[in-house]
């Protein structure tokens, strides 16, 4: 979930990182308000989830209260990529001497943080990765031990950077890593790193995100920031089927069958089991299919959820079958599995042979849920079958490239 | 009425012993064993396709009183 710059500076300020004066408007009179209470130059920059901020003229500078407010006019109508602003941050505008980068995320791959520094802040770090790779540095560390001094300061001078501002750096990346780790984060990152004409360091902007998982975990910290326990902070509202896949999953506590997300494609998912919703769907799509929804189905869910589900998947418009798939299970068991997905077939009105493209779900119970399927002939494959032959074939059922 | 995949019987003197459905009552994971006001045993209808066939209800009663049947075989 991501936050909002202001919420991320909060954070940071919280872990001792360097953030500028500044306060929130929602009318022209309260960042005229702020702006004459810091008593200089400005920057009005709208709040909204998404980038892009600065091309779509949503981040103006001002000299004096008055034009605080004119600004305020200005960038509060702007919908950046159709997001209306939550409020208009007003901060005091730096004197810049030069610009840092300085972030925090998961390496999948490695399986560990890692911690990102660059002497060229301000511009996109993808694009300092391909054409300056030299300037930019990448650290791994554990999620048991913290980021030592050290590499932290072996990260930062391995961009060139030496004395007076190595020093003042190493502490911040050092910070920026544990508030990583404390926050339970998926990214945390600051650019650009101001440093300021006194030789000081200022974080400008905040791009700040949490593992959805952890919202439990971190409620008092997202209640102290005033994150309601209704803001998904999604990239976009959730849909009337996702917020019925979400209510039917909540409506029994027995195992997963949620996390809906929906997509406009004509193949339904039912799919799960240890990262496997997201490498069955990868694989259907690079078999050519067109997912209708994302799912995640685990920790054994009850027959009534899974038929709810499915149910739900067959009724949304355009889909022409289901595909149920799943990594190899342990703790979910293919027969309960097998029973909800035939029931929720036949509450749709849909024979499941028909209707069920393909069944791949190997693992526990998995002779007693085959006797189940070929009793109402679905297709079905055991573990012989890898998750990407099978959604190949799901594919190929209805038309697409497939197996 | 049994579901679609797994149907419950239980012999009728132990559907009216209270005793021992309260025992089934207690037994079941899943909820397919409930007590009337009077307290003989009734059968949620609705609950029997979540049966995980633990086989905990055949335990209680004399053998053979509880039989759990599964349609698809
Ligand atoms: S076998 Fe287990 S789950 Fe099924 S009815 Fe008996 S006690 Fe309930």
């Amino acid at each position: 979930m991501r936050f909002y710059e202001y919420e991320s500076k909060a954070l940071f300020a919280r872990h001792g990182l360097p953030t500028g004066a500044g306060s929130l408007a929602q009318t022209a009179e309260q960042a005229r308000a702020a702006a004459a209470q810091i008593g200089g130059p400005v920057v009005v920059k709208s709040q909204v989830l998404s980038g892009g901020r600065m091309k779509a003229g949503a981040v103006q500078f001002a000299d004096t209260p008055e034009a605080a407010a004119r600004q305020f006019e200005a960038v509060w109508p702007i919908r950046v990529n159709g997001e209306q602003p939550r409020a208009v941050l007003v901060e005091a505008k730096s004197a810049v001497a030069h610009e840092f980068f300085a972030s925090v995320t998961w390496d999948g791959r490695r399986k560990l943080p890692v911690l990102l520094f660059s002497d060229m802040g301000g511009i996109d770090i993808e694009e300092v990765a391909a054409q300056h790779p030299a300037h930019l540095s990448r650290t791994h560390f554990s999620t048991l031990l913290p980021l030592t001094e050290r590499s932290a300061k072996e990260a930062v001078a391995a961009v060139g950077i030496s004395g007076g501002d190595l020093n003042r750096l190493t502490p911040i990346v050092l910070r920026l890593a544990q508030l990583f780790l404390d926050c339970d984060l998926t990214l945390a990152e600051i650019n650009p790193l101001a440093k300021l004409a006194d030789g000081s360091f200022l974080a400008l902007d905040g791009h700040v995100e949490m593992e959805a998982e952890a919202r439990g975990a971190q409620q008092a910290l997202l209640a102290e920031l005033g994150i309601g326990e209704d803001e998904t902070r999604q990239a976009r509202p959730p849909t009337d089927f996702e917020r019925e896949g979400a209510r039917l999953n909540a409506a029994d506590h027995r195992g997963v069958a949620g996390n809906v997300v929906e997509f406009d494609g004509d193949l339904g998912l039912v799919i799960g089991a240890g990262g496997g919703s997201l490498t069955l769907f990868d694989a259907v799509r690079r078999h050519g299919g067109r997912p209708a929804n994302y799912c995640e189905i685990g920790g054994n869910p009850s027959v009534r959820k899974t038929r709810n589900l499915t149910r739900l998947i067959l009724g949304k418009p355009g889909v022409g079958k289901i595909a149920v798939m799943m990594n190899v299970v342990s703790n979910t068991r293919v027969d309960i599995v097998a029973r909800g997905v035939i029931l929720g077939c036949l509450d749709a009105g849909r024979d499941p042979a028909e209707a069920i493209a393909i069944f791949r779900i190997p693992g526990s119970w998995e002779e007693e849920g085959f006797r189940i399927l070929e009793k109402y002939g679905v297709e079905f494959c055991d573990r012989s079958v890898s998750m990407f032959e099978a959604a190949g074939r799901a594919v190929a059922k209805l038309g697409g490239a497939g197996a | 009425m049994p579901g679609t995949f797994i149907e419950v019987k239980v012999d009728a003197a132990t559907a009216a012993n209270p005793d021992l459905a309260r025992q089934l009552r207690e037994s079941c994971p899943v909820d397919i064993f409930a007590q009337r006001e009077d307290g003989q045993l009734r059968i949620v209808e609705e609950n029997l396709d979540e049966c995980v066939l633990c086989d905990l209800c055949k335990k209680i009663g004399p053998k053979g009183a509880v039989q759990v049947i599964k349609l698809y075989e």
